[in-house]
């Protein structure tokens, strides 16, 4: 079984974000970058999934500059095998980085792509939506169970929905995509992190997988949310509702 | 001793400059070695930090489970060798992992004291077989390891111990007596590296497992900090200690104690930076989050004043940790060994025990005041134990104790500096102080900062030959003096390694100029430390005319423009509003 898990390197969680000045991106000066931590859950799937199965080969890929490849190297000492970096300097967006995604399966042909339902830093959540319409193969999004059949012909993946759970099979090789409940990522160990040193990283480009990822959106400006004002107190519930009807209008 | 290449022998730092590409700086780290990092960082904020009220109170197990899962990690291995499933990596990567533990003090303690102090006699002293029989099993952290040496009448002077040990009738044991005191991870260690005298005489090491029948323990003590770590007597009553546990030799055991503690002093120096970091961020959040008049207290000068101050204290600690961790790898790194014990110990142990000695001190007194003005800034607040501070102080407060407490080590440092020039290894230059020509008036702040450790240098060395001169053999005696020159050169060698960082990082991002501001700042604080400690020795050294010459001297070598120092703190405190954390202040 050979498993595809994109990693998309993202702003660390914990890090203050600061948008630069003239709103064109981010302070990157300072700025602690991770695994995007949906991937991470992906991946740590992956390697469960491995360990059931007996074998199983774990590539991850990443689509972006040369920085990239600290995340892929996390990766590999989280237990991947090997990793790709598909070198790409300029801005993207999720079709973009879906077409990319496509050309690596072509080539692959892994039997599961697992990634994270989302970034955490532009929290589009359609990369992996895209990529199955692409290929035109199935999808379980957002799930928060998996468990794939014996004979690796389909799995069985239960999704977070807004009005509850949902168990769906569907047919491999297919895209699915993690939620935050689905595990908890193991912490990588000493070892894994030297071992990760000798495995295999190999580059390349949009270009040399007969792709283009130039993206068709363009970000105009980034703004800092705005500070939270003061709320107020209300005496009454009939001032609550009042308010809530001609203030907030809400209700 | 082939001659090592000149700024890798210790005390070198004074005798001339550095080429800051000669210096390792956290900007050279590797992805490795942040990863690693990053991993503790990781667990100890989901598994220990989650846990805290329960270690406070040492909650039967927990400790013990923690610092087994940090060994299931493989964190424990780091440092020992490949060949006893360690992975053989050096002290710049341990650095980072050091911090990161200590960001609880007592849980660093444990960790620390297991892989340092503890673990370390039988690595770098041990026989191959006892190297078989106790490092892999250290190295997983199947087996925890103590350090065994303070006795309740012998601390700072550590040979006066009284324990003894016998050999038996039969020629196959020693026999132990005595108790040794203050002793960290008494309560769970499974191998203590425990100091005693045979016959009464030869100090000696001995590898004295837990079990062994003599071995017990008294009570956990009751601590001011670092109470989540274990704290006991260990009592040894006709101790059998099987004769092939004997360490590097009957009578070697001083060679092994002193130098383990050169290693124990820089591991521990080292851990207490990741303290202080996260006491400043601890307190910048705060101070964020606070207000008072209806501003927040980030918008007050004193306020910001005691977070550029601080951070600029971390940055000193921070760099001169990483250079002196590189400069003991690269000396490691040779194979060169010192013949003193059986087997032969490397001389990487040795050769910087001036400079681990400076971190010892440095780092643990930036720490107590980190952690002291953080919880200053906490107020009221700050004194209950609802907030982090409190415990953070009381934590601190045994760094400037253990390990050689900071009196012996600043009169090591200047005491060990004349031994080696007695010995023909340091040679005080013989050129006259006063040909010394300050940086011009307009010359770039960083320039003058150069300039001014050139002199400062010259003034520290002039400073050991008048004493020495003065007092000759006496000087011993006169531990004002001796650690009043302690005190310059550890000013040096601080204000230097944050020079020496900020050069290499020029032009490179907003950082780079944050380390300007942060080598300044700190400069210009250092002087009036340093001439106020250079007063002290020559006041000691000499009186009327000959006195009065000095001074000029001294003032001549320091000479210093004052600078706008509240502007500095302020543009300090300033980006590190706005980007949360010591270690992002400086790009990390």
């Amino acid at each position: 079984m050979k498993i595809l898990v994109p990693l998309k390197r993202v702003p660390d969680p914990d890090t203050k974000i600061r948008v630069n000045a003239d709103g064109s991106g981010l302070e990157t000066d300072g700025v602690k970058f991770a695994i995007n931590p949906f991937d991470a859950i992906a991946l740590e799937e992956a390697l469960r999934l491995r360990d059931q199965v007996g074998a199983a080969e774990i590539l991850v890929v990443s689509i972006g500059s040369a920085d990239c490849q600290e995340q892929l190297r996390a990766g590999l000492a989280m237990g991947a095998d090997r990793a790709m970096l598909v070198k790409h300097d300029a801005a993207t967006d999720s079709l973009a980085v879906a077409k990319v995604l496509a050309a690596i399966y072509r080539r692959e042909q892994p039997q599961l792509v697992l990634m994270g339902k989302q970034a955490i830093d532009d929290d589009a959540n359609q990369t992996g939506q895209m990529l199955a319409a692409l290929l035109g193969i199935g999808q379980a999004t957002f799930i928060s169970k998996l468990a794939v059949a014996a004979d690796g012909s389909k799995a069985t993946c239960c999704r977070e929905t807004d009005a509850g759970l949902e168990t769906v099979t569907v047919a491999l090789p297919a895209i699915i995509t993690a939620d935050l409940r689905l595990n908890e990522p193991r912490y990588v160990t000493a070892l894994g992190i030297m071992k990760a040193k000798k495995k295999p990283l190999e580059e390349t480009t949009p270009a040399e997988l007969g792709v283009s990822a130039a993206s068709r959106t363009r970000v105009l400006k980034l703004t800092s949310a705005p500070k939270r004002k003061a709320g107020i107190r209300v005496k009454t519930v009939d001032e609550l509702l009042q308010k809530l009807r001609e203030e907030a209008r809400v209700i | 001793m082939k001659p090592l290449p000149p700024h890798l022998t210790g005390g070198h730092f004074l005798l001339s400059d550095t080429d800051p590409n000669l210096v390792y700086t956290p900007e050279d780290l590797s992805t490795e070695e942040r990863q690693i990092t990053e991993s503790v960082e990781k667990f100890m904020d989901k598994e220990v930090f989650t846990r805290l009220e329960a270690l406070e109170h040492q909650e039967p197990g927990l400790a013990v489970k923690l610092f087994k899962q940090l060994g299931e990690l493989g964190l424990h291995a780091l440092e020992f060798p490949e060949e006893y499933g360690g992975l053989g990596l050096g002290k710049v990567a341990t650095t980072g992992v050091a911090m990161q533990l200590s960001r609880l003090g007592g849980f660093g303690v444990t960790c620390g004291a297991h892989t340092g102090i503890g673990g370390m006699p039988t690595m770098y002293f041990g026989t191959p077989e006892q190297k078989q029989k106790y490092l892999p099993r250290l190295a997983t952290g199947e087996l925890m390891a103590a350090y065994c040496l303070s006795e309740a009448g012998s601390g700072s002077d550590a040979l006066g111990m009284k324990t003894k040990a016998t050999l038996s009738p039969d020629g196959k044991h020693y026999l132990l007596n005595g108790a040794k005191m203050w002793i960290t991870n008494a309560g769970w260690a499974d191998l203590f590296t425990v100091f005693a005298k045979v016959d009464g005489e030869h100090v000696t090491a001995f590898l004295v497992e837990r079990t062994f029948p003599g071995v017990s323990f008294g009570k956990e003590e009751h601590k001011l900090g670092i109470k989540t770590s274990s704290t006991r007597r260990v009592i040894l009553e006709n101790a059998q200690v099987p004769v092939e546990n004997v360490l590097g030799g009957v009578g070697k055991g001083a060679y092994i104690a002193f130098n383990i503690l050169n290693f124990g002093r820089f591991g521990l120096g080292a851990g207490t930076v990741g303290g202080s970091a996260d006491s400043l961020r601890t307190a910048t959040k705060y101070a964020l989050e606070r207000h008072q008049f209806g501003r927040p207290l980030t918008s007050f000068g004193l306020i910001q004043q005691k977070l550029g101050d601080m951070a600029a204290r971390i940055f000193a600690v921070d760099s001169t940790t990483y250079r002196t961790a590189s400069m003991i790898d690269a000396v490691m790194a040779t194979g060169e060994t010192m013949d003193l014990t059986t087997p032969a110990f490397p001389r990487g142990m040795e050769e910087l025990a001036v400079e681990c000695s400076i971190i010892k001190v440095a780092c643990s007194e930036v720490l107590f005041y980190v952690t002291d003005e953080t919880l200053q800034i906490h107020g009221g607040y700050g004194f209950t134990e609802e907030f982090t501070p409190a415990r953070s102080v009381r934590d601190a407060r045994i760094n400037r104790i253990f390990e050689g407490t900071n009196e012996i080590n600043r009169l090591f440092i200047t005491s060990t500096l004349l031994r080696r020039v007695q010995r023909g290894r340091f040679a005080l230059p013989t050129a006259a102080p006063d040909k010394f020509v300050p940086a011009a008036k307009d010359a770039e702040p960083l320039q003058k900062v150069e300039s001014l450790l050139k002199g400062a240098k010259l003034l520290a060395l002039a400073l050991t030959g008048l004493a020495a001169k003065k007092f000759g053999e006496k000087l011993a005696e006169q531990q004002e003096v001796l650690a009043a020159i302690s005190d310059v050169i550890i000013e040096i060698y601080l204000d230097e390694s944050a020079l020496l960082r900020t050069l290499k990082a020029k032009g490179k991002g907003a950082a780079a100029n944050t380390m300007t501001d942060l080598t300044l700042a700190l400069m210009n604080d250092s002087v009036s430390r340093m001439e106020k400690s250079a007063a002290t020795v020559l006041a000691a050294c000499s009186t009327g005319e000959e006195f009065h010459q000095y001074l000029k001297l001294s003032r001549h070598l320091l000479t210093w423009t004052p600078l706008n120092v509240v502007e500095l703190r302020r543009s300090i405190a300033k980006r590190l509003c706005e980007v949360g954390s010591y270690p992002a202040l400086v790009g990390g």
